[in-house]
């Protein structure tokens, strides 16, 4: 039996609840877990104001409610699980570095900003800044994996350093910019102006993308570590097609403006035949 | 003891402690996949003069490789975790990155490991990329044919070379029969590989020489030529040929196995003895008796 915080109170404001986390909670009984404090706009408050807490601090927290304006929640974890049966807002699994985080609903902007281990899976969709380095911040996602079932906004994988961030539906503008390394995979359409800035890493599109200038058309081949990738994606529940597995990727190399090191991978529909110059993206 | 007509020495298998690693290679097709692993194999008999030895150990189905493309597994010895680290990286360098369309990833979850592609990563010539998927580092070196792929760091563990049986047969055509019988036996032990041509050695060998410059010598015992000078023949009157299998295995059960099947096998094809070698006990770690082998419940 886990932890249960139910929602009996929506709160006016955001609510940051960076205590709602596994470690936060061990050793607690649920009426000292309820007095561990929240802030509710400019307000402390007890957590006991929002949620109803019951069961066992064994390392598990069930949330349930619409908690779409709670945020900062699973921020900082290191261990345990936590399940949100319902929609979650803003900065959820900030910085985490192990666990897991399933999200049954649909997730706000900065899911899992510069985290660096574990694991967030957000079922419906996702906001802007995926994965995404803070503004000012040196790097974004520094390790663990990001999976979006549904679609995203702008900015996944902005700065990230490390990791995987997979979109299982459409992901916004300026995917991956900035990235330094680490693999972001959309299974969707991407949006405009996908790698700017991009040094290293690598973005994967199960569709064509118009690249921006700076980005050079190398060859179009059968990448062997992305059935790994796309192995693994399948496993965590993402409907990736034969077709993609098995199939052939235009690589593009940029950005320019930085070290053109970083790579877009296209995959080329199975009825597309190359023709010797380079395709049109 | 008898199995079938055919008699077993009471005597033992003398076999050593070594090294072991195992590479997964996998390839566009499995004939690809083969050519690197027969590739990666060769001249890897005997660590007497080939400083390791090698198998393959099975085919594998793209179901059971980590890609998903038909693959082949390969075990690899060595005396030493040092020497095993080396021969790795010369053999995955040499005879699988240099095979089309090959990738090989480390078949051995364990502990130690030793830098594998993190020392062939340098031929990328800094073009290389690593990536990162949860624990495990891969290596994708650019190379004319795309990219080739390798695991970071391969795991070795400990493991035993050097079981082996010998069959005395009638006359060579006989011998080669149940030798052929006993390697197909034998042939998909897990664990396991039979290092020299077709699983069979016919030049087994002594540890002494006459010749001051020679660590090794032919096994005058059992060579049927020389049974009226030998000064410890072991071969009957009756017996005109000998062959030996030798079994390298992740650890003693799985070369146990091995050679449990092989005796069975070759007893069943008509050998007239099987014996073992060994060197009086005083070299190997592990001494396998064979009747108390046969006496076990069958493999």
């Amino acid at each position: 039996m886990s932890l249960a915080l139910t929602l009996h109170t929506a709160p006016a404001v955001p609510l940051e609840a960076d205590v709602i986390s596994p470690a936060r909670f061990a050793g607690l009984s649920p009426l000292e877990a309820a007095k561990l404090i929240v802030v509710h706009g400019n307000q402390s408050a007890e957590l006991g104001e929002f949620f109803r807490v019951s069961g066992v601090a064994n390392g598990e927290i069930d949330l349930t409610g619409d908690l779409s304006h709670v945020k900062l929640i699973g921020a900082g974890m290191a261990q345990g699980r936590i399940v949100v049966h319902g929609p979650v807002g803003m900065h959820v699994g900030a910085g985490m570095t192990g666990g897991e985080i399933i999200v049954e609903g649909d997730a706000g902007d900065w899911v899992g900003p510069e985290m660096a281990g574990g694991r967030i899976i957000v079922k419906g969709n996702a906001g802007h800044l995926v994965g995404s380095a803070s503004r000012g911040s040196a790097a974004g996602l520094q390790g663990g994996e990001i999976v979006v079932f549904g679609n995203a906004g702008n900015e996944v994988g902005g700065g990230m350093r490390r990791g995987l961030i997979a979109i299982g539906g459409n992901a916004g503008d300026f995917t991956g910019v900035n990235m330094l390394a680490g693999t972001v995979v959309v299974l969707g359409q991407l949006g405009a102006r996908t790698g700017a800035g991009m040094v290293r890493g690598t973005i994967v599109s199960m569709h064509p993308a118009e690249m921006i200038p700076t980005f050079s058309y190398a060859c179009t081949y059968r990448p062997v570590f992305l059935r790994l990738y796309l192995s693994h994606l399948r496993t965590l529940g993402l409907p990736v097609s034969d077709a993609a597995m098995e199939g052939s990727y235009q690589r593009w190399c940029g950005d320019a403006v930085e070290l053109n090191r970083g790579e877009v991978l296209m995959l080329e529909p199975a009825t597309t035949t190359t023709s010797p110059g380079a395709p049109q993206a | 003891m008898l199995i079938h007509e055919t008699e077993v020495a009471d005597t033992f298998a003398e076999a050593f402690a070594m090294w072991a690693a195992r590479l997964v290679i996998t390839a566009e097709t499995a004939d690809w996949a083969m050519a690197a692993a027969q590739s990666v194999t060769g001249f890897a008999t005997s660590i007497i003069g080939c400083k390791c030895e090698a198998g393959v150990e099975a085919l594998l189905l793209p179901g059971q490789t980590p890609d998903g493309r038909p693959g082949v597994s390969v075990l690899l010895f060595a005396m030493n975790e040092e020497g095993l680290g080396k021969r790795l990286v010369e053999r995955v360098g040499q005879c699988v990155m240099t095979c089309p369309s090959t990738a090989c990833y480390d078949g051995l979850p364990v502990e130690p490991k030793v830098p594998v592609g993190s020392q062939l990563r340098f031929f990328g010539d800094r073009y290389q990329i690593s990536k990162l998927l949860g624990e495990r580092r891969l290596w994708r070196i650019p190379v004319m044919d795309g990219e080739f792929l390798v695991d970071d760091r391969f795991g070795i563990q400990p493991a035993v070379g050097g079981g082996n049986i010998l069959i005395l047969g009638r006359d060579q055509r006989a011998t080669l029969r149940a030798a052929g019988a006993a390697v197909a036996a034998m042939r998909g032990t897990p664990g396991t590989i039979l290092p020299f041509p077709g699983g069979v050695v016919r030049s087994g060998s002594k540890t002494t020489s006459r010749y001051k410059f020679l660590h090794a010598s032919t096994n005058d015992a059992f060579c049927p030529t020389l049974r009226p000078m030998a000064p410890a023949t072991q071969v009957g009157a009756e017996m005109g040929s000998v062959l030996e299998i030798v079994i390298d295995g992740l650890d003693l059960a799985a070369v146990e196995t091995a050679m449990h099947r092989g005796m069975q096998a070759a007893a069943a094809a008509g050998a007239l003895r099987i014996s073992a070698g060994n060197y009086g006990g005083g070299l190997g770690q592990y001494q396998i008796q064979l009747h108390s082998l046969l006496e076990r419940a069958p493999a």
